[in-house]
């Protein structure tokens, strides 16, 4: 009968005790904000922002990295495999591979981000003409059309091939093969935009039409050209790459993923090691950036937004 | 009932529509010749200061395009639409623009008629400044917490964003914003279509208030003929494009001279259980409006159809001051028109009758 008794003079402290475990409920709502939570949340995102940003940091600091002169030659040491000295090896014609890799990384994320930034301002500039002026819609979207018949990439090459070689033309080249999908995406969006009653509700209180752009269908668009911007920069560091590869992009005297891939290639069998490395960054930088990119996407879609 | 028209009935009305036509080519699947689908064919109608006009009927009869044409948000095909007497329907887009004023609109979908990235207050805040209502920031605040209040909602909703209101809040700003230009009129497309029972009946009782403080005419468009009959003061009810007939309230509802208000009329659900009414069913769906049927267009539904309606179109005729109808069977001497009046009034609100 004692058993009770005790028991029941227990059941106090414990009940006390217990007390205290809720706050372990929040502790756990605590972990999942702040940037620990976004990475458990957006794994795809952080993923690809940690690897963009090593490669950033790589071309920003390429001299203090331990480089030597990425065109320097030496023609005693040619196509020597990896070693402390050369860590990726050298080419045939003795530069090093390391070097020319880290220094490369410039003129890849240059021409992505130039030409996605480049391509995402001239594409929504046509895009939102072709959404609210009716009378030149149907004659810029045939333009459009046209362009986008022809792959990027040998839009990008003849236009190339009637230029110079040089990162500038690069750019300019693979901007205009880009800019049609960008005007077709801004214009489609603006179209579904301008039919909601909001942006009639704007019309009919007197807003004017460049106002109403600005202020209810710009922003509305700024999501979808996120997503559409990382995509084309990815795009565009593998056809600059490509063209380098075939000659008709960076001149060789500045060192390119894609050229340093062109020099190994009738070696490749022989000293695959001239062809891998470059690979294997821009493999990875094109990975990093579409994983942003389909991570922003999700993020960015209300119905995903809904879920989280 | 005094008629709110019977004031002023010299100056020009508020809002008068004459003739009003909309049209577009359909054309099937790209081949053929393209078909004309009439929207809206020949809709006449005024509005006076103060008042309530409903226009009702089923889905899909052009009552909504009858409220976008006259907000310009569609190009008429025909016809005329005046405010004050100056006609609006052919201006451009920028002479347009100050004469939006005073008419306003209220749209059905309260959660896509506002932005979603600008805040209340910005909302609000855009049409006093097109319209140049007030001068200075510290105004423009004072007249958005003022329009804030008229629709009953605190004036911290200002520093709020659409998608933290319910549907009923969203649509007290959808009507701030309409009252935010100083209208004379607003047009309420289906404005209390999309909320709940209870919701409904707050926001109806806010447009009565308002229209009762500010003096407003009210062009309410709705299938709703409960609301309709506790809101408005004069009806006119359409059918595929065209309007068949118009009257005030009292008229409409209880002695209906076209079959199909009387089908309309009957089909509204009457919260009592042991009244019984005797229902008119239309069979089959409305026409297309792309191949209207001859004659009559509702002669393919109307209980009571004769030889003449599938040949003869039949002309929008005033049956008395104020009450005008498109049937035959109000040109008959003999007495079909008495056993049809029979089973109209039958169909009508069964209330008279119980008062």
């Amino acid at each position: 009968m004692e058993a009770p008794a005790g028991g029941a003079r227990e059941l106090a402290p414990v009940s006390t005790a217990t007390a205290p475990a809720l706050p372990d409920i929040f502790r756990v709502r605590i972990a999942s904000g702040g940037v620990l939570g976004f990475v458990r949340r957006h794994p795809a995102i952080a993923t690809g922002v940690v690897l963009l940003a090593i490669v950033v940091l790589a071309a920003i600091l390429a001299p203090l990295l331990w480089t030597v002169d990425p065109t320097a030659l030496a023609p005693a040491r040619r196509a020597r495999p990896p070693s402390a000295v050369n860590w990726f090896g050298t080419d045939m014609l003795g530069r090093d591979i390391y070097s020319r890799v880290v220094y490369g990384a410039r003129v890849s994320l240059i021409v992505g981000f130039s030409v996605a930034i480049l391509s995402v301002l001239f594409g929504l500039a046509i895009g939102l003409v072709a959404g609210f002026v009716r009378p030149l819609e149907s004659l810029i979207m045939r333009v459009m059309d046209g362009m986008m018949s022809i792959p990027p990439i040998l839009l990008a090459i003849t236009l190339m091939a009637l230029t110079r070689g040089s990162v500038g033309n690069v750019i300019l080249s693979i901007t205009i093969a880009e800019i049609p999908r960008v005007s077709r995406l801004v214009r489609s969006v603006v179209l579904a935009i301008r039919e909601r009653p909001y942006v009639e509700a704007a019309i009919t209180s007197g807003t004017s039409v460049p106002m109403t752009i600005w202020r209810h269908i710009l922003p509305n668009t700024l999501g979808p050209l996120t997503v559409q911007a990382t995509h084309i920069c990815a795009s565009a560091m593998i056809i600059e790459a490509a063209l380098s590869f075939i000659g008709a992009g960076t001149p060789p005297t500045t060192p390119s993923w894609g050229n340093i891939m062109a020099e190994g290639r009738a070696l490749w069998q022989v000293k695959p090691f001239i062809i891998l490395f470059p690979a294997l960054f821009l493999s990875a930088t094109v990975l990093a950036v579409n994983l942003v990119g389909d991570g922003l996407r999700d993020w960015l879609d209300p119905r995903a937004a809904k879920r989280v | 009932m005094s008629d709110p028209r019977d004031r002023q009935s010299d100056a020009p009305p508020l809002l008068e529509v004459v003739g009003l036509k909309m049209q577009y080519a359909v054309s099937k699947a790209g081949f053929g010749k393209p078909q004309v689908l009439r929207a809206v064919d020949g809709v006449s109608f005024t509005l006076t200061r103060g008042e309530t006009l409903s226009i009702v009927g089923e889905s899909g009869c052009g009552k909504s395009s009858v409220a976008r044409l006259i907000m310009r948000l569609e190009e008429p095909t025909a016809g005329r639409i005046l405010i004050h007497g100056r006609r609006i329907d052919h201006l451009s887009a920028r002479a347009l623009r100050p004469m939006r004023r005073q008419v306003q609109i209220v749209f059905q979908d309260p959660f896509s008629s506002l932005n979603p990235r600008m805040k209340v207050r910005d909302i609000l805040a855009e049409p006093v400044r097109n319209f140049r209502l007030a001068a200075g920031a510290s105004a423009v605040r004072r007249r958005v917490a003022d329009l804030l209040a008229q629709v009953r909602l605190p004036a911290s909703a200002g520093e709020r964003f659409p998608h933290e209101f319910s549907g009923g809040q969203r649509q007290r700003i959808g009507i701030a914003r309409a009252l935010a230009a100083e209208p004379e009129a607003i047009v309420c497309d289906e404005a209390v279509s999309a909320l709940d029972l209870s919701v409904k009946a707050q926001i109806v009782n806010l447009l009565q208030d308002l229209q009762r403080d500010l003096g407003l005419a009210l062009l309410f468009i709705s299938h709703d003929l409960a609301i309709v009959e506790h809101i408005t003061h004069r009806v006119a009810v359409m059918y595929l494009g065209q309007s068949v007939e118009m009257a005030d309230r009292r008229t409409i509802f209880g002695g209906p001279r076209h079959p199909y208000t009387a089908a309309l009329l009957s089909a509204v659900p009457i919260p009592d259980p042991f009244v019984k009414r005797k229902r008119i069913l239309l069979s089959g769906d409305v026409p297309s409006p792309i191949n209207p049927p001859a004659g009559c267009r509702f002669h393919t539904r109307c209980p009571f159809v004769f030889d003449r309606c599938r040949t003869e179109i039949p002309a929008l005729r005033q049956l008395r001051e104020g009450h005008v109808a498109a049937c035959h069977l109000n040109d008959l001497p003999d007495q079909p028109l008495a056993r049809a009046a029979e089973i109209l009034g039958e169909a009508g609100r069964p209330i008279e009758v119980q008062s």
